[in-house]
């Protein structure tokens, strides 16, 4: 451990630009390359769980971004004094912190929301992403840094949840954030898409469709960009 | 019977992976072989049935609106829910830490098997899920937070152990080199979520005539429906005990 930070005084002491390339790539990189979800396969819990409609997504995707994003430098700011031994169980306080911030604010300006997203809000303090980046990157980099790699993984995170919210809202029940795009599928008044035969699918609103989109979207992102094929 | 009950709902219909995802992270990354599936999964089983029940007992004594009361009537008012995330997880990796300490000491062939797996499970969401569900679904006894701690390990044992089996057979089959490892994985969990969807209507017996007609929308109709009637009513006798 002593020796990481010895390395890492070392490497520090030429003074970087706030948004030096290096740093540019730490926001950069999540978004496709090395996307927390697909890439890393970290926090697919609530990736899959809170789907089901856009808007839930969305607000999960803010939420990681804040938990992330604090975290990380709460984390960075902490990381010389705390003890290696008991390391998992203060950032785990430190995340369960944030969590209860974020639930009460949801709570109280966003209730029925905070219902659809019942235990998955609390299950962010478990989502792998953060323990993964308090781990892999805060323990071993300054405040600034940390900062924009939690922000850059949550909006891979938040890029994913968007996409598979969006097409399980369009397809499984043809709204998009609660207004109706496809037009209206009230028997009788039939307008837009479903004058013409079109029926929502109601399969999409289900669990396990989320995972089938998710192995769809990693289908499509590895044969795009061939060099991210796992052998077998 | 309730016991029963509860026990094969939480194995099969609320199973942790197939329905409500949790634990993917450990799910995905340690199912490359049975062996190892097995060792996490049997991790998973002793260390949620050692904490749904103790978290139940914080839940039911510290942290519930009017909890205090065993401290004296003054401390009837006190609504400390708000600490139940820190308080659960807090429990979780002490517990962890614990049981390994304990494990390494009496017990060092259970503790290699299981040994480098427990620290993972500190932060594995299943653990945590097990004691919020506990919280939401408000399992009445310590009895019952028992079975369900037990039964839903059980059902994750038994997920990451058929994900495991197929994940060493399917390394025989061509499969499209995109969708290799992690795609595949992914859409053989979701059949197997359809296929352990089909346990829904175990416990209710079916009731065929309604459920042939929209079979998907009544489900979550009535779901909705439930927890609904059931705010409805706990803010009914609240109201009353008031």
């Amino acid at each position: 451990m002593a020796e990481v930070v010895e390395q890492e005084k070392v490497a520090k002491a030429p003074k970087e630009p706030l948004f030096s390339k290096k740093n540019r790539k730490l926001v950069t990189d999540p978004l496709t390359d090395n996307n927390p979800i697909t890439i890393q396969v970290l926090g697919i819990c609530s990736a899959l769980a809170i789907t089901a409609e856009l808007k839930a997504s969305i607000v999960m995707a803010i939420a990681v971004l804040f938990v992330l994003g604090v975290g990380n430098v709460v984390i960075s700011l902490m990381r010389n004094i705390i003890p290696s031994k008991i390391r998992i169980i203060v950032q785990l306080v430190v995340v369960a912190t944030l969590v209860i911030i974020v639930d009460l604010v949801l709570k109280a300006f966003a209730y029925e929301l905070s219902k659809t997203l019942s235990v998955f809000v609390g299950l962010i303090i478990t989502n792998c992403i953060i323990m993964g980046r308090f781990e892999a990157f805060a323990l071993a980099n300054g405040p600034w840094k940390a900062f924009l790699d939690g922000i850059g993984n949550s909006f891979g995170y938040g890029v994913i949840l968007i996409i598979v919210g969006f097409f399980r809202e369009l397809l499984g029940s043809g709204t998009l954030l609660g207004f109706p795009v496809l037009g209206n599928p009230i028997a009788g008044e039939k307008t837009g898409l479903y004058a013409l035969g079109y029926e929502n699918n109601g399969f999409m609103l289900l669990a396990p469709m989320a995972l089938i989109v998710l192995g769809i979207v990693i289908w499509i992102q590895r044969s795009r960009n061939e060099a991210l094929i796992e052998e077998n | 019977m309730e016991h029963l009950e509860l026990f094969f709902k939480s194995i099969f219909i609320d199973n942790m992976v197939f329905a409500t995802f949790l634990g993917m992270c450990s799910y995905l990354a340690v199912s490359k072989k049975v062996a190892t599936a097995v060792g996490l999964g049997a991790a998973v089983i002793f260390v949620l049935a050692i904490t749904v029940p103790l978290n139940w007992w914080i839940d039911q004594y510290l942290l519930q609106p009017g909890a205090l009361v065993w401290l004296g009537p003054e401390y009837a008012e006190f609504d400390l829910s708000f600490l139940s995330f820190i308080m659960f997880i807090a429990t979780i990796a002490t517990m962890v830490q614990l049981v390994e300490i304990v494990v390494e000491k009496f017990s060092p062939a259970l503790y290699n098997s299981l040994g480098i797996f427990l620290p993972l499970i500190a932060v594995n969401c299943a653990i945590l899920g097990g004691s919020l569900f506990m919280q939401s679904r408000e399992i009445p006894t310590l009895g019952l937070a028992v079975t369900y701690g037990i039964g839903s390990g059980i059902g994750w044992f038994l997920a990451i152990l058929a994900i495991a089996a197929i994940r060493e057979k399917i390394r025989y089959s061509s499969v499209p080199p995109a969708l290799r490892g992690l795609g595949i994985t992914f859409i053989i969990t979701g059949l197997m979520a359809i296929g352990f969807m089909s346990f829904g209507g175990m416990l209710t017996g079916g009731d065929e005539g309604e459920a042939e007609k929209e079979p998907i929308e009544q489900a979550i109709k009535t779901e909705k429906d439930d927890v609904d009637n059931k705010e409805e009513k706990e803010t009914n006798t609240t109201a009353l005990n008031q």
